[in-house]
């Protein structure tokens, strides 16, 4: 109803690819960090990582349908990390390049990206500033033809891997929202340093990092857009961030669901298998129809930005109800594993790790909430 | 050089097949198609030898009108044209007759080399090859693992595995191909390939436009009949061998390779 031939196309060819270079990787890969610059190669040689960008730079210049497809097939991957770290460079650390940044900017950088020759990171997160974004204390400070930044980045996903951060500094003291820039800082300028790769519950293939910079100087031309705008561009850079987390969550907590369903019906316990319980069959099919809404919240939310809507509102809900809906879905799920969800060697116990993340990161679902209740005028 | 790559449609190899209440056939409902992986292969080295020696690649499937995506599949990987055999008359037909009707698709275009797969993964009969080169009177070069195709592109040397060694085969062109797994790693169709694939030339046939007779072809002029379907023995639990101590076990594991399985 919603796919043309050339959807299902590009479905198949990121399931083949999930399933041959990514799955059979990623217990590695959960001990050893995913290795990003050789898996976006071979995305960006295979069109995967500019889907929706202008031809000019590389990109595909499909539809919003294709990218959701996209998004769909990374959800089967059996380690959240993955995608994560795939989204962050497709979703979270682009597409501000892409639709403000100047001609010079997406010949530098978006096209590498694109290409898969770059991997990139988004730096917004502070030790002392988080939920509150326009708390943020890295200083970017113009001097002649260039800033010179100062401060700190917290749990930048990429952040050691990185050739460029995406990053929201002040660049003056004023109050309000007009006081930012979102600059292009390459990686390999003096200045820059990776003071910590962080240890983390889940999505442990992912690298996280701390970031400081020490009177890094980048030039005037990586600003992106208007200076002073840095922090609206962001806010609109966050709306591609948080849609982007939606399909691969009711793919994943469908996969998740299956694959119980699978466990308790072979599972014996008082003489039957333990699907035959109501109890928990109920519990399942709740799960099932909260997917299904979320999935066409989704869908959605795809027609609005193919029409040119303002989604924010739909998009809030949607990345509210994915973060609650992952979690619920794994820990629940884990309790009908027995003893033998809590055990590392079931897939199920890194579901129930990676899955708490999504009502922290990206906007927690109490942020979430203020949106939401500000759009709806209270 | 100009090369056609058969192809046929086959059960992802992930399905759960089930037989039908005929006893004679499979429950095709939930079934996803892909293409024959030994056809990916074939798909695959042509693409390869047409970027070291020009020309261009056809690829040929028969069967229903799902058949098109999996020869869009090779379009979008880089093949030129497709062509599809379709026809009602082709139900139920065996695979000498699907090798008649493909033989009948080709016979009059330019062709250097044919690739077909070792076998269908679905009836694994490997019969099309065979039976296609025969009809064409070519030679066939079966089970193929390495492609050399001569730089005045007149000769083909090949490589077949056999029993730990290697069968190394020159033959002269045009010459059929079987490809066996390990001749090459097919590349995925891109998504740009997959764009272009759409606006590639994909002509359908019917046996009247091959010039042949429908009662030729259908289950009726079957030569290979299907008696029974049966699944395979369902695998009995395994048994853990007892014991304290890696001593007992294996004492206890020599006890019942002898006395139960009767191996020793
Ligand atoms: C694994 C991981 C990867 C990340 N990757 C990145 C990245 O690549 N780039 C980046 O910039 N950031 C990244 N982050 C940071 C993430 O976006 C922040 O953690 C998130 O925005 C929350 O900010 P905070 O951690 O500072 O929490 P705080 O702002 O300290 O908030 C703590 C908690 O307080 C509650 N809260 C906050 N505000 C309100 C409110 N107004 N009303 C009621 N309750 C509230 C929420 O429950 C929240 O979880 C990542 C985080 C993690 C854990």
């Amino acid at each position: 109803m919603y796919f043309n031939e050339e959807h299902h196309a590009l479905r198949d060819m990121v399931k083949k690819f999930v399933d041959k270079e990514i799955n059979p990787n990623v217990d590695e890969w959960e001990e050893k960090t995913v290795p990003l610059h050789e898996l976006f190669k071979k995305m960006g040689n295979l069109g995967l990582l500019g889907i929706t960008y202008d031809q000019k730079y590389g990109g595909q210049g499909l539809d919003y349908w294709f990218d959701l497809v996209f998004l769909e097939e990374l959800g089967h991957i059996n380690a959240g990390g993955v995608p994560m770290a795939i989204a962050v460079h497709t979703h979270m650390a682009t597409p501000a390049i892409h639709e403000y940044g100047s001609e010079y900017l997406k010949e530098t950088y978006l096209k590498p990206a694109i290409a898969g020759d770059m991997v990139s990171a988004i730096g917004v997160t502070e030790p002392a500033a988080g939920s509150d974004v326009a708390g943020l204390k890295t200083k970017a400070i113009r001097d002649g033809n260039s800033y010179v930044i100062n401060g700190s980045k917290l749990f930048i996903t990429n952040g050691c891997q990185a050739d460029f951060v995406t990053l929201l500094a002040r660049t003056d003291d004023r109050p309000g929202f007009h006081s930012f820039g979102l600059f292009i800082v390459p990686t390999d300028l003096p200045g820059f340093v990776v003071s910590r790769k962080l240890d983390k519950l889940g999505m442990r293939c992912s690298d996280t990092a701390e970031l400081f910079f020490d009177d890094l100087r980048v030039p005037a031309e990586n600003l992106i857009g208007e200076a002073g705008e840095g922090f609206i561009i962001q806010m609109k850079q966050f709306q591609y961030e948080r849609f982007c987390t939606l399909p691969g969550t009711y793919i994943s907590a469908r996969d998740t669901i299956n694959m119980t369903i699978n466990y308790i019906s072979q599972r014996m316990a008082f003489g039957k298998p333990l699907i035959k319980n109501q109890v928990l069959r109920h519990r399942l099919v709740d799960w099932i129809t909260e997917i299904e809404c979320l999935k066409h919240l989704t869908y959605h939310i795809v027609r609005m930005k193919m029409e040119g809507f303002d989604a924010t509102r739909e998009i809030s809900m949607g990345k509210l109800l994915a973060g609650e809906l992952s979690f619920k879905v794994a820990n629940g799920c884990l309790q009908m594993f027995g003893g033998m969800g809590y055990m590392n060697e079931s897939l199920i116990s890194r579901n129930f790790r990676d899955s708490r993340l999504l009502s922290i990161g990206g906007g927690a679902d109490e942020v979430m909430k203020e949106v939401i209740a500000r759009l709806e005028g209270f | 050089m100009n090369i056609i790559v058969c192809l046929k449609q086959v059960p992802d190899t992930e399905t759960q097949i089930k037989i039908g209440s005929d006893r004679q056939s499979i429950v095709t409902d939930d079934i996803k198609w892909v293409m024959n992986p030994y056809d990916e292969y074939g798909v695959e080295e042509a693409l390869r030898l047409k970027e070291k020696h020009g020309g261009e690649v056809t690829v040929v499937g028969l069967g229903p009108k799902r058949v098109t995506e999996s020869i869009r599949t090779a379009l979008a990987m880089g093949a030129d044209k497709g062509i599809l055999i379709s026809d009602g008359a082709l139900d139920g037909s065996d695979s000498l007759a699907h090798a008649k009707a493909i033989a009948a698709a080709i016979k009059d275009l330019q062709y250097d080399l044919i690739f077909t797969g070792q076998r269908g993964v679905d009836d694994d009969l490997g019969i099309v090859g065979a039976t296609l080169a025969e009809a064409l009177n070519i030679p066939q070069l079966s089970l193929i693992v390495k492609v050399e195709v001569a730089e005045d592109g007149k000769s083909v040397k090949v490589q077949r595995p056999i029993e730990g060694e290697t069968l190394v085969i020159t033959s002269t062109l045009p010459a059929l191909i079987t490809a066996q797994k390990g001749l090459n790693e097919p590349r995925y169709a891109s998504l740009p390939g997959i764009m272009k694939a759409k606006k590639k030339p994909l002509a359908e046939k019917s046996l009247a436009d091959l010039g042949l007779n429908s009662a030729d072809f259908g289950a009726g002029a079957r030569k290979m009949k299907i008696l029974e379907l049966t699944p395979p023995p369902a695998r009995e639990a395994g048994k853990i061998v007892p014991g304290e101590t890696p001593q007992e076990k294996a004492a206890q594991l020599a006890k019942l390779l002898h006395d139960e399985a009767k191996v020793l």
